[in-house]
């Protein structure tokens, strides 16, 4: 099937989402939808998935004018959308999430869930999504988690799939295998729609590639034709550096040493067991593996606001394994949290608010009982200006910033400080080439002056572009060590290690 | 399933679309409409129940006159709203740090308990001494109370809403115990009724000197220094800034440092002080005694004032003149019209009921409610 976007315009208010865009999908292709956040990739997929309807434009289905009134209409017409955020049920089974709301309903309205598995296995077949319908989707890994969503789409009769930033969860393994995925449903004839920010996979994997700024199109190429450094060009409207201009690191004495920690979940399940690790001064240690094996919890205990069953946290030759929160931030440690919207940002407070939000009783902004806010907002309009955080004004409410400039505001208040180790988490997901090239040269420059990093992130791109050592965590171990001081370590070895395979790790596992 | 996933996404993207907009309207509009709807409702109620249109007209004509038609009236008016503004600033602390407490109740006997005690077994203390004494007994006991369920939440996770509803059963009992306590009881009586506050311990009637029936009383001062109190301490203050940080994300308030449990227990504290000072209002002010059940149901009066008013001091000190006058103005109604007072009940859990479903009030009045708002920017961030 043909879909065609004729000038659609979407406006919320008097915010411009899209302007006048024209978009044409064919079947049997894979377009690759390129934008910074903020751009209006996603208004313009809601718009086609019928979430929103457009403020003027038309959707045309091979030729033929339609309207959406809602999801359904979009979804009856063959339209599908794999969202980021998986939206399956856990303690229900592949069969029964896919069916979930178009039920196979046998006699007297019982669900019938043998035809399902039967149109399930049918689809299956057809795409090479093997998958056992009867498993619990909380036993399944992330890529098979994606695989069910995409047959849910499929089980739709979906004949257009618009997958959102597919591959944030997946390890390079599963990259793989949901690229031949994707090949596999392009040959069938389906239409795909691919947005990332992640332009390699783009390259790699499009027919055709079109760039939103600013909620136009802005650039339309064939990937043969075209580099890296041409689609963020396009995308962020000025040319890029690219490479990560990184001297070689002069690590100094050890500053955070972690021996033989053990970390639980809420659930008194084990996050992290037996954990060791040293992070020098002048350094960065990048630590790699996919989501869910322990990360979050080990920085939370480092970071204070998770308690440590057993083990040492040492920080600059000091105990710190029981001290809070507040009093590592006093001493000079940093910390950006992985989930910023949840955990580093209040979002109905301005930015000046959040900018303080962790030194508001400091001598700076306050005398101990009141707000000094002149000072507040003085900082704050400082920080935005340091850390080009594109924003009205400081009085504006954090929610109404785009993921980029809130990751920024964040990295603007733990880094404005002076500080002596950072310990960033996920500090660049979802965030457009632009962001993420400026949060790094950041890292970099605390580096720098001798702080030590760590970074703990499920994009393996991001820890080979920084880490001047990397661990690879899986299982809540670390199970490999990888020096990249001196060139960039394999990739597949790291891919490897992160999917836990039992091999010998070049360097052995970590001290 | 999938659709429903999508709202917060859609709400973000509105949001973004017409900054503020919800606070404004949330703020000012939607109570008007909930006001104004109320009361045409309160009207069909009248008419369903076989009240003619002459009466129904009537009523609402005292309604008008008995909460702000005469001295009196708006002394009334004001000797009403007192203690409900006191308890309300107090509850509305609480629900911007994310605390549901509805003991105001509770906390508004133990304190009223309090100042009555002070207030006659300190008699023979000079007036300036008497008084603020007898008003810090309340705040402070009533601070205590609410503390055990702030300390509970805090030490065991026991929900607030729980604890602080069985506090308040437990208050009632105690103050029937305490009430007739041979030291505390009246001479000569065999119902629990306290000894009467010495006159050095009274809030002294402010219009007296104009007609000695006039019972507006000195504790609308105690009010207002209340509302900028609160005001100043939620938005001036470090503990303010944590109490708000708290409210609207406690996830990112633990991770950038606040103590959770300090400011749990201390929230509590302060609006158990509120609301005890609000006993000591009703008992030095009004009743001049403590009796079984002097609170008259002002503890969830409050609630319902706190959140009418947004918590916001300001939107509470209005949303408590507002019940104060329907409480007067409601006496009025059943003396001239005889309609019962319990239309008024009924009035105020309308005006809750569209309070709470803003949605609603925009199906009714689509009007007044803008896309973008450009003045509402500076009113929502005081």
């Amino acid at each position: 099937m043909d879909v065609e976007l004729r000038g659609i315009t979407k406006r919320f208010g008097k915010v411009v989402a899209n302007e006048d865009v024209n978009l044409f999908l064919r079947g049997g292709e894979v377009l690759g939808l390129l934008g910074e956040n903020g751009a209006g990739k996603s208004t313009l997929m809601n718009v086609l998935s019928g979430l929103y309807s457009p403020t003027s434009g038309t959707i045309l289905l091979d030729g033929k004018q339609v309207t959406f009134n809602g999801p359904g209409d979009a979804i009856r017409a063959g339209i599908g959308m794999v969202h980021q955020h998986f939206m399956l049920v856990p303690v229900f089974t592949v069969a029964q999430n896919v069916v979930l709301g178009v039920e196979p309903i046998g006699r007297l309205d019982r669900l019938d869930l043998n035809t399902a598995r039967a149109q399930l296995a049918d689809i299956s077949e057809r795409y090479g999504l093997s998958v056992d319908p009867d498993a619990l989707i909380e036993t399944l890994p992330v890529g098979l988690q994606q695989r069910v969503e995409i047959i849910k789409v499929l089980f739709r009769a979906a004949d257009v799939l618009i997958f959102d930033e597919p591959t944030a969860v997946l390890t390079p393994q599963e990259v793989d295998e949901f690229f031949e995925i994707v090949r596999t449903l392009r040959d069938a004839g389906k239409a795909i729609v691919l947005i990332t920010h992640k332009l390699h996979e783009l390259l790699e994997i499009s027919d055709r590639i079109s760039v939103i700024r600013q909620g136009r199109i802005t650039g339309e190429g064939d990937p043969k034709a075209l580099s890296e450094a041409d689609l963020a060009e396009m995308m962020v409207g000025h040319a890029l550096d690219f490479d990560l201009a990184k001297s070689t690191a002069a690590p100094g004495a050890p500053l955070m040493e972690v021996t033989n920690l053990q970390v639980s979940h809420d659930d008194g399940s084990k996050a992290v067991e037996d954990l060791s690790l040293v992070v020098h001064c002048g350094e960065i240690v990048g630590i790699a593996g996919v989501q869910g094996n322990g990360q979050t919890a080990l920085v939370e205990a480092l970071w204070g606001v998770r308690p440590v069953d057993s083990g040492q946290i040492y920080y600059d030759g000091e105990d710190i394994t029981t001290a809070s929160a507040r009093a590592r931030h006093s001493r000079g440690i940093a910390h950006i949290p992985e989930d910023r919207q949840r955990n580093g940002l209040v979002p109905n407070f301005t930015i000046a608010e959040n900018m303080v939000l962790d030194t508001y009783y400091t001598s700076a902004f306050s005398n101990g009982l009141s707000m000094d806010w002149p000072a507040v907002h003085g900082a704050a309009a400082q920080a935005v200006q340091t850390f080009d955080i594109r924003t009205p004004s400081i009085h504006e409410r954090a929610v109404n910033l785009s993921g980029g400039n809130q990751q920024r505001l964040i990295v603007a208040r733990e880094m404005a400080r002076d500080t002596k180790f950072l310990i960033a988490a996920q500090p660049t997901r979802g965030l457009d080439v632009g962001s993420v090239d400026y949060i790094h040269r950041r890292i970099v420059a605390a580096r720098d002056e001798g702080d030590g990093v760590l970074i703990v992130s499920s994009e393996l791109d991001e820890i080979m572009a920084l880490a001047d050592r990397i661990l690879v965590m899986f299982k809540g171990r670390i199970v490999a060590e990888f020096d990249a001081s001196k060139g960039h370590p394999d990739k597949t070895d790291i891919g490897l290690a992160m999917a836990g395979a039992p091999r010998a790790s070049p360097t052995g596992a970590a001290a | 399933m999938s659709n429903t996933d999508h709202s917060p996404a859609m709400a973000q993207l509105m949001e973004r679309a017409a900054p503020a907009r919800a606070e404004w309207e949330d703020l000012v509009i939607v109570p008007i409409f909930a006001v104004l709807v109320a009361l045409a409702l309160g009207a069909l109620i009248m008419l369903a129940t076989n009240v003619d249109l002459a009466t129904i007209g009537r009523s609402y004509v005292a309604l008008l006159t008995g909460s702000v038609g005469s001295l009196n009236a708006l002394s009334e008016t004001l000797t009403a709203a007192a203690p409900l503004v006191l308890a309300a600033l107090g509850l509305g602390l609480g629900f911007r740090t994310g605390l549901f407490n509805i003991g105001a109740e509770g906390q508004l006997l133990m304190g009223g308990l309090a100042a009555a005690l002070v207030g006659f077994l300190a008699a023979g203390l000079p007036f300036p001494i008497h008084l603020p004494l007898a008003l810090m007994a309340g705040a402070l006991v009533g601070a205590l109370y609410a503390s055990i369920a702030g300390w509970l939440r805090v030490a065991t996770g026991a929900h607030e809403v729980i604890s602080t509803i069985m506090l308040n059963l437990i208050s009632y009992r105690l103050l029937d115990y305490v009430l007739r306590l041979d030291w505390v009881q009246r001479a000569g009586r065999s119902d629990p009724i306290s000894q009467s506050v010495a006159v050095s311990a009274e809030l002294p009637r402010l219009l007296a000197w104009i007609d000695p029936n006039l019972r507006v009383h000195a504790g609308i001062f105690l009010v207002l220094g209340a509302v900028w109190f609160v005001h100043w301490l939620m938005f001036r203050t470090t503990l303010g800034f944590e109490f708000r940080a708290s409210g609207e994300n406690p996830d990112a308030a633990r991770f950038a440092g606040m103590r959770s449990g300090l400011i749990i227990v201390l929230v509590m504290a302060l609006a158990g002080a509120l609301a005890g000072l609000a006993g000591a209002n009703q008992v030095l002010g009004v009743l001049g005694r403590a009796t079984p059940g002097f609170s008259a149901g002002i503890g969830f009066d409050a609630i319902a004032v706190a959140l009418l008013g947004r918590s916001h001091p300001v939107g509470i000190l209005a949303a408590g003149l507002l019940f104060g006058g329907l409480e007067a103005g409601g006496r009025q109604m059943q003396v001239d019209a005889g309609v019962s007072i319990d239309l008024i009940g009924i009035i105020q859990a309308l005006i809750i009921v569209f309070i709470a479903a803003p949605l609603l009030v925009r199906a009714i009045f689509p009007w007044g409610f803008r896309r973008s708002a450009d003045s509402s920017d500076k009113e929502a961030r005081s």
